[in-house]
């Protein structure tokens, strides 16, 4: 437990931070009587994060006011009852993530992340085809040339650009290459590159749902077979030649995405573009993916799922044994068609990831605060890892885990020892 | 608790027993020697008939760690239809190739292992590995670091930093991701692909650093020499796959100097460029190399026919190896200037000359290298096929008559291409305790596994003692581990944790100044959070999957030269 001083506030440095997937650890925050603060390193969701006041939520049962007892005897009721639970949201840490597999194993039930059809995006493309990746500082040290694929990063992740793509120095020089940054795709906010290191900055505008097409132009002419017409998706064919001589002589390339950002039908096919865009460069040079996104625990869940079933989330455990159908166990989906009889739902990162409106008998383990429509049967109020307790986190690379810190900020339970004793209950 | 296992045949190498009918004692876990007459034992086994060894022990498994997680979700296809459904104990799981963690430690557990250890723990990546691992349960666990591709090392290594500075490097990496030993994969080679170098043997310079394999082997091997670590330099070599690439594997075992190193998956390393196809067996003249040098230690990587799907830390050469991906579909990774991971799909069949005449070579390698103290019994799970193949593997090595009527089945030209017809050559039940049991625990260092003197862990395996070897390996009569039965007739009874082995070799603190700067600079993870504690591995041990909590066990290193 950290210890807060009444008098001086107790400032924490290298603090790591779950509010978004590339979880930067280089914050300082101040704890006191009043809160958190971000003194140091802050964006905009770290602040929005760290320093909410979260203090004066109790468990509930239909909307009143009962002990953590008498919440979790509730639950685990609703559960016990159920013959398909579902375990959505899944907004936890590493631990949070085990326990409800160990629930979902146990009760029978579904689990499914909320950002999952972001994360789909890439599972199918990995499923299908595989892809070229890299991390986060492999791209800050090594990359040349970025190019930004239909994704707003500033405001997924607001200091992406300033600690991976801005940076002055590298660990293979003092001077490195001033970086290229491309962005394709209409209206994706420019403004946090900036700085000595940057060289040139494109914009290719297109709209986000046509940038395969420019990508299948950029294939065709890195393979040495342009495409036939003056434009694809209103892009020139001089700016795609442009863009495939600066693809060819980079020194090491890297398209970079973030899945939510490329909510439109059938957007896999444009991860899958890519995919098979930087593998064609690699014949000859050097270029990588890499993936961004993962926020509210996301790729935790992914990758915690994956080791311990097979398969990254959208798995039923209902016939005793994992059965993965990526089309059928999607919580909203399996909402609107009526499968499923009971809905446990976790988010103890932000408030934003509210559970959806649903009739079944509903289980909302939450950070105080959450959206939720209408009076779930069970709410109890739940920590946020590295705030309120301490806990580990994967990174959006899938390769990088963090530890998360208890910073203090108050007492409220961790998912896993609430999911633990419900698991033992029941 | 007095336990007396009573009158099994007994095969504990370490203490040169050899088939001999013994009384084994345990008391709270460890083995004990026998007690006076008249002490009342609690629980008695009666073994008579049966085979008795220590717990066996896999000294190079991909069982934990993002590569292996990366396979199991590009392989969703290879899990179908290989569902594990829940039990009263264990938890539902799956996998062929690719078992998911909770399933491959009951697997383990089942043959009657009861310790795994995973080789290619990228620092970057250590803490998913730990958490891996404590997801994995019945076994006790390690995992070897790596470094060698790291830009640490290789501008250390550049700049001519004297060698106290490179062990107190190698010390704390060991200790901030809690190592039992150092892997090194394709030295330099990871990192020469980022700069678009496509190969890089022995003697060839990096492009950036200048420096050659052989210049990061040869200190590598010193360094953990030097500080006092049991098991040498775990050693992938160069131009893993390629044919020609024995004459890399002959350099690398005279690059040593006659320091100690292991070098693993060496079946993958032993292929010479002869006859029609440019394909051959190299297995011969390493064997012949190897038994000369008594300061090099093998394990083979044996590949099995089936699909499986290859993961391995050396991202260039499975770069190299995508053509022959199947299905077709494959994971490269650049990581963090640390390391890199390539995943490729593999089907090896026994139609194929290529598949056949892998297969093959490794069967050489396990009948021509006379030590068994000095040779390991690998598949380099799940690269050459997965691990619960294994009591097939001993049977082809135990039973000639079966091995060559196998022999028989595979594509007739690499019949004709190995001499493994000529062999005739049997494992022994002792030898196979070697390989599986003694030999890795000593290699590996672990003080108190692999044996049953007393003092040893009662980590005991007993086996029906069948001529179908195969059957006998693959079905254990009875497992403990700790002193706990839980397996009984081949079916998990008990679940539990199992420990994580971890070496800490002296190193000078000061070591973090430069580090600390290094990470402030250039990475995107802070130094303090790079550091995993024990008490992350033990949380992590625990609960999650059963049984009681595991430990850190810390296993003893020397004096540090220097």
């Amino acid at each position: 437990m950290t210890t807060v001083s009444e008098t001086s506030p107790n400032v924490q440095t290298s603090v790591a931070c779950p509010f978004c997937g590339i979880l930067c650890d280089d914050l300082e925050i101040s704890t006191g009587p009043s809160g958190l603060k971000v003194t140091k390193n802050g964006c905009s969701k770290a602040v929005a994060g760290f320093e909410r006041q979260v203090s004066d939520a109790v468990p509930m049962i239909q909307g009143k006011p009962a002990t953590l007892p008498e919440a979790l005897r509730e639950a685990t009721r609703i559960l016990s009852a159920a013959r398909l639970p579902m375990y959505g949201g899944l907004g936890t840490d590493v631990d949070g993530i085990r326990a409800v597999m160990a629930l979902a194993d146990k009760s029978g039930g579904v689990v499914d992340h909320a950002l999952s059809e972001g994360q789909y995006r890439n599972f199918k493309v990995l499923q299908s085809q595989g892809w070229f990746m890299t991390t986060l500082t492999e791209a800050r040290n090594r990359a040349d040339l970025f190019v930004v694929v239909g994704s707003d990063l500033h405001q997924l992740h607001p200091r992406f650009f300033e600690r991976i793509v801005n940076p002055t120095v590298s660990m293979l020089s003092e001077t490195p290459a001033k970086r290229t940054v491309v962005f394709l795709g209409n209206g994706l906010d420019t403004s946090g590159v900036s700085g000595t290191g940057i060289g040139d900055v494109i914009t290719i505008p297109c709209a986000l749902e046509r940038v395969s097409e420019v990508l299948s132009a950029l294939k065709a002419e890195l393979k040495g077979a342009p495409l036939p017409g003056g434009e694809h998706a209103g892009v020139k064919a001089d700016t795609i030649t442009d863009l495939a001589n600066r693809c060819r002589k980079a020194a090491y390339g890297v398209m970079v995405w973030a899945p939510p950002s490329l909510a439109f039908p059938n957007a896999e096919l444009t991860v899958g573009l890519v995919s098979e865009l930087v593998k064609e460069i690699n014949v000859t040079s050097r270029f990588a993916c890499l993936s961004l996104g993962g926020n509210e625990g996301a790729v935790s869940a992914g990758a915690v799922c994956s080791w311990q079933s097979g398969y990254p989330l959208r798995v039923s455990f209902a016939s005793g044994k994992p059965d993965y159908d990526p089309l059928r166990y999607v919580i909203p989906k399996m909402l609107a068609t009526g499968e499923g009889d009971a809905l446990l739902w976790i988010s103890s990162f932000t408030p934003d990831l509210g559970p959806p409106a649903t009739t079944i008998p509903t289980i909302v383990l939450g950070t105080p605060g959450v959206k939720i429509t209408g009076t779930p049967a069970v709410f109890i109020p739940v920590g946020t890892p590295g705030a309120d307790h301490a806990g580990r986190i994967v990174r959006c690379d899938n390769v990088v885990t963090l530890p998360l810190r208890n910073l203090g900020r108050s007492t409220l339970p961790k998912v896993a020892d609430l999911l633990a004793a419900i698991e033992l209950a029941l | 608790m007095l336990i007396k296992f009573t009158g099994g045949t007994v095969y504990d190498p370490m203490h040169g027993v050899n088939g001999e009918v013994r009384d084994i004692y345990a008391r709270d876990g460890k083995i004990v020697a026998a007690p006076p007459e008249g002490t009342r034992v609690d629980e008695e086994f009666n073994l008579k008939g049966r085979v008795v060894m220590a717990g066996a022990i896999d000294p190079h498994s991909h069982i934990g760690g993002g590569k292996v997680t990366i396979a199991r979700m590009l392989m969703p296809e290879d899990h179908a239809g290989q569902e594990v459904a829940r039990g009263d104990l264990e938890r539902s799981g799956c996998g062929h190739a690719i078992p998911s963690t909770m399933t491959t430690g009951y697997r383990y557990a089942e043959m009657g292992y009861t310790a795994a250890f995973e080789p290619a723990m990228l620092p970057a990546n250590a803490r998913q590995a730990h958490l891996e691992m404590g997801d994995t349960p019945m076994i006790d666990k390690g995992a070897f670091v790596m470094l060698g591709n790291d830009d640490f090392f290789l501008r250390a290594l550049a700049e001519k930093r004297d060698m106290s500075f490179i062990k107190d490097y190698i010390g704390w990496t060991m200790h901030a991701s809690q190592a039992i030993a150092v892997k090194i994969v394709n030295p330099g080679g990871i990192s020469a692909f980022k700069f678009n170098q496509r190969r890089l043997d022995l003697d060839e310079k990096h492009v950036h650093y200048q420096v050659t394999p052989r210049d990061i082997i040869l200190t590598l091997a010193r360094g953990m020499q030097e500080i006092g670590v049991t098991h040498p330099i775990h050693i992938h070599g160069c131009n893993l796959g390629t044919p020609g690439n024995d004459e890399t594997t002959l350099a690398t075992i005279k690059a040593a100097e006659g320091l100690p190193i292991h070098l693993t998956h060496i079946q993958f390393h032993s292929y010479g460029t002869e006859g029609d196809k440019k394909f051959s067996s190299g297995a011969a003249r390493i064997a012949e190399l190897l038994n000369q040098h008594k300061n090099v230690s093998i394990d083979v990587g044996q590949v099995l026919f089936g699909q499986t799907c290859t993961a391995s830390g050396d991202s260039m050469r499975q770069y190299g190896n995508t053509a022959s991906a199947n299905p077709k579909k494959w994971v490269m990774m650049d990581i963090e200037c640390d390391n890199g991971c390539g995943v490729v799909p593999m089907k090896y069949r026994d139609q194929s000359f290529v598949n056949a005449l892998q297969w093959a070579i490794g069967l050489e390698l396990f009948l021509l290298v006379d030590d068994p103290w000095r040779i390991f019994l690998t598949t380099d799970h799940p690269n050459g096929a997965p691990f619960y193949y294994y009591p097939h593997l001993i049977r082809l090595l135990m039973d000639k008559t079966f091995r060559k009527e196998r022999l028989a089945t595979i594509h007739p030209d690499a019949q004709m291409a190995s001499i493994l017809s000529t062999i005739d050559r049997e494992y022994s039940l002792y030898d196979v305790a070697i390989m599986t049991r003694a030999g890795p625990a000593r290699s590996l260092g672990l003080m108190d596994r692999g044996h049953l003197g007393p003092g040893a862990s009662a980590d005991i395996t007993v086996y029906e003692d069948l001529d179908n070897r195969e059957a006998m390996f693959q079905t254990s009569l009875f497992v403990f581990k700790n002193g706990n039965l839980i397996v009984r007739n081949g079916k998990v009874v008990k679940i539990v944790a199992g420990a994580t082995h971890v070496a800490r070799p002296q190193y000078d603190s000061a070591i973090e100044k430069p580090l600390k700067e290094y990470f402030d600079r250039y990475h995107t993870m802070q130094l303090g959070n790079f550091r995993i504690s024990d008490d992350e591995i033990v949380a992590s041990n625990c609960g999650h999957t059963g049984g009681e909590c595991g430990c850190v066990i810390v296993q003893p290193t020397k004096a540090r030269v220097s």
